[in-house]
């Protein structure tokens, strides 16, 4: 009965969506207010009513009701409870449904926290939102609904795919959702500021916090997803180029040029045609990211036959958003008229810079994910794009970026004076020459990059730090120590967020240049050697978890001597799924990783052993922490909270069109 | 995101790849191997190189790789013995040859249209009549502040 019920609330938000996606719209059009006015009410109505279906499958799974179909295919009855809830969005289906969830919530969310937006630009916002909705509650409810009972339901399901039964992934689609769908609130801001035709500093600081809450979901997402990739599938790697990790990494770079150019739009009322693109850009390859990801067209060429009807469906969804939102920016672009005027020298230009090597890095990662399809259907050549180009050819202007990035924070608007900031920037110089000679001092590793990515990252925290100093004023240290802490919370914000790409580079350079590998066939008692490292496998023994069986390798570690770890590396298997698993052996510390991976037994005795030892592994995703917590700090920003400015901007009326 | 993990699960689950008994004594013909083997892709995986997958066929290859530099071939000849077998769908990082240049130049070029776009609304605006009055307008505030 409670599916049913789901269904049919699903129906509701649909048709919700419809009127809350028309009513406003025309009612902004013509100056009625009832009709605005409807906005509201319906957003909420539409996310109880998308919430509730939500909840409704939940409980199928939690209760493992395998007369629905989605259920017998995601779940098994023995499944730990955290998976059971995760299945939900384990599958196309539910995680559809949890898209419009976070959708009609952030919509909700727009309706509740934006009373001080005026009227028109709310109700058009909210309109825009709903439409965006509308394609998706069809696209679910006509080609992929969750709700569907079977006529026979089974014993028991065909449990969820072993490897998405891991806490790191348990979470990981939620917060990515968040992140692609936070897009859409920048998106329905610029097709609203684009139909009202106005585009001021108040509507880029009512956009700002969106786009910074969904860049930050967004770090959060990629950052448990490449940490999963890193512990689960058992070569350490962590970022693999793969089209369905790129189409999380295009939005990502796009939000934070949208980041970036919005602050200039909302200080100095520059850049504002390119601002609007970009919100457009970045939603519209948050939706591409959702056409590779979900009709396969990308990971297999020929898998794109499989699901034909759901890759169209979301394909005709995209050109429709993108087509038409951008049609609409050609048609009312020209009307942004641009007010700062800021020399070549200012951090006007070198947010500009941020914004061209960002958007110039998507393309990289754009071109090489689709050339294949490209080359296959424009000149018959079937190729391969993967990671030694994306290396290749991503880095350079990643490089760039960092080089400018502490340059660029310290110039000052409108017109900077570089020789004053260079010298400023001598201690972050300081500390990058004295990484880089560390780093050769430890030995260049594999190549010249791991001291010059060391020097990179240092350059980039070194620059975050000199950047908050430099906020402190003048005077004793004491008076400078005091003011520093009475900082606004963004500028600490941007201080940690930078300092965290810093972190991250240098936990990148470290891995690259300087892991160590061993792979050997041991028998029970065998020792050997790994950098500094003495590894012995103690025992291997079998064992049982609630739905798989087990081969756990017991290997102790020394150093000099001394014990360092105990590691327990596992091959697992599920044998509903009929799908074998390996549970890396981590000892996680802040200068290295070490990593244990047991294979499979050899014939002539003995099992096959991988260690690892991953030097700064941590600080990739330590690095993004502190990105990500960089933006919840900003986002917690008296400024950003009240939007004071548009509190101000408001009482204009928009009437005149 | 769940496909990734479905694509990836498709073909990584025993992720195991290089066994035991494929590595090479010689230390730096190995790492040599290893390099190689990152870029070649895995002919019936979705998106692996032969270094990462577990497939029979990566083994082969492997197998293939050190065989061939044991017997004193080049990095490029190696490479070149498995793409006439495979055809370039194998290499990871395609040549930039023929339409090829697209995919390797679409960025650079970007970058210096993108930059040049920037450079010159930036010098033209900055220079720009905002901030300067015309002669017109300089005779008339000229006029306004004597009268």
């Amino acid at each position: 009965m409670l599916i049913e019920l789901g269904h049919f609330a699903l129906i509701l938000a649909f048709a919700t969506a419809i009127v809350q996606m028309l009513v406003p719209l025309v009612g902004a059009q013509k100056g009625w207010r009832g009709w605005m006015g409807v906005a509201e009410p319906a957003a909420t109505a539409q996310f109880a009513l998308t919430g509730f279906a939500f909840a409704a499958l939940t409980v199928a799974f939690v209760t493992s009701d395998f007369s629905v179909a989605l259920v017998v295919a995601n779940s098994h009855s023995l499944k730990p409870m955290l998976y059971k809830v995760s299945g939900v969005w384990g599958n196309h289906e539910g995680s559809l449904l949890l898209w419009l969830v976070i959708l009609a919530g952030f919509g909700a969310a727009a309706a509740w926290f934006g009373g001080n937006l005026p009227e028109r630009l709310r109700a058009r916002v909210l309109a825009v939102q709903a439409s965006i909705g509308v394609a998706f509650y069809a696209f679910l409810l006509f080609t992929s609904n969750p709700f569907l009972r079977l006529a026979t339901p089974p014993f028991d399901g065909q449990d969820l795919n072993p490897l998405l039964q891991d806490p790191g992934l348990a979470f990981h689609p939620p917060f990515l959702y968040l992140g692609y769908v936070g897009l859409s609130m920048s998106f329905s801001f610029a097709v609203a500021a684009l139909i009202e035709g106005r585009v001021d500093a108040a509507w880029a600081r009512w956009v700002r916090p969106w786009t910074l809450a969904a860049w930050l979901f967004l770090t959060i997402g990629i950052a448990l997803g490449s940490w999963w990739a890193y512990y689960e599938l058992g070569w350490g790697g962590f970022w693999f180029w793969d089209p369905v990790e790129n189409a999380s990494f295009m939005p990502w770079l796009f939000a934070a040029a949208l980041l970036h150019s919005a602050i200039v739009t909302e200080k100095r009322e520059a850049l504002k045609s390119w601002t609007v693109l970009l919100a457009i850009l970045a939603f519209s390859f948050s939706l591409l990211g959702t056409f590779i990801v979900r009709s396969g067209v990308l990971t297999s060429v020929h898998a794109f036959a499989n699901d034909p009807e759901r890759g169209v469906f979301i394909l005709m969804i995209l050109a429709v958003f993108t087509g038409g939102a951008l049609t609409l920016y050609a048609a009312r672009a020209h009307t942004m008229e641009a007010k700062g005027v800021f020399g070549l020298m200012s951090r006007e230009a070198a947010l500009v810079a941020n914004n061209v090597l960002l958007a110039v890095a998507a393309m990289v990662v754009f071109v090489g994910t689709l050339w294949p399809l490209i080359a296959e259907m424009a000149f018959g050549r079937v190729l391969s794009v993967g990671p030694p180009f994306f290396d290749a050819a991503f880095t350079p202007f990643f490089v760039a970026l960092a080089l400018l990035l502490p340059i660029g924070t310290l110039f000052a608007w409108k017109r900077a004076q570089g020789a004053r900031v260079l010298r400023q920037l001598w201690p972050a110089a300081a500390l990058a020459g004295a990484l880089l000679l560390l780093g050769y001092a430890l030995g260049a590793g594999r190549s010249a990059l791991g001291p010059l990515g060391l020097a990179l990252g240092g350059w980039v925290i070194g620059g975050a730090a000199v950047d908050l100093w430099s906020r402190s004023g003048r005077g004793a240290l004491g008076a400078r120590l005091a003011r520093l802490r009475r900082l606004p919370r963004a500028d600490w914000g941007r201080g940690l967020a930078h300092g965290g790409l810093g972190v991250t580079i240098i936990g990148i350079a470290g891995l690259l240049a300087w892991q160590q590998e061993d792979i050997r066939v041991a028998e029970i008692g065998d020792s050997w050697s790994l950098g500094r490292y003495e590894i012995t496998l103690d025992a291997v023994r079998e064992s049982r978890g609630p739905n798989y069986i087990t081969t756990v390798g017991e290997l102790s570690v020394r150093q000099n001597g001394t014990q360092v770890a105990t590691l327990l590396p596992e091959k697992r298997f599920y044998p509903v799924a009929g799908m074998p698993t390996t549970e890396a052996g981590i000892d996680g510390g802040l200068w290295r990783d070490l990593y244990l991976v047991i294979g499979d037994p050899q014939d002539g005795g003995g099992w096959a052993m991988r260690s690892h030892v991953k030097p700064m592994a941590a600080w990739i995703w330590g690095g993004a922490i502190l990105m990500a917590l960089g933006g919840a700090l900003s986002l917690t920003d008296r400024r950003m909270r009240v939007a004071a400015g548009a509190r101000r901007a408001a009482p204009a009326p928009v009437a005149a069109q | 995101m769940r496909r990734l993990a479905l694509a990836l699960a498709l073909v990584a689950a025993p992720a195991f790849a290089v066994e035991p008994d494929e590595v090479l004594d010689d230390p730096a013909l190995e790492a040599r191997a290893r390099e190689i083997s990152a870029e070649l892709r895995c002919p019936v995986c979705r998106n692996e190189s032969i270094d990462e997958s577990n497939s029979g066929v990566s083994r082969d290859l492997r197998l293939m790789v050190r065989e061939r530099l044991v017997a004193g071939d080049s990095d490029a000849e190696v490479i070149g013995a498995v793409v006439d077998r495979y055809g370039e769908f194998v290499m990871l990082k395609p040549d930039a040859s023929g339409a090829n240049l697209v995919l390797w130049l679409a960025a650079p070029l970007l970058l210096v249209l993108a930059g040049g776009v920037a450079f010159v609304s930036i010098r033209r605006r900055a220079a720009g009549p905002e901030d300067r009055l015309s002669e017109e307008e300089e005779a008339r505030l000229k006029d306004i502040l004597d009268r």
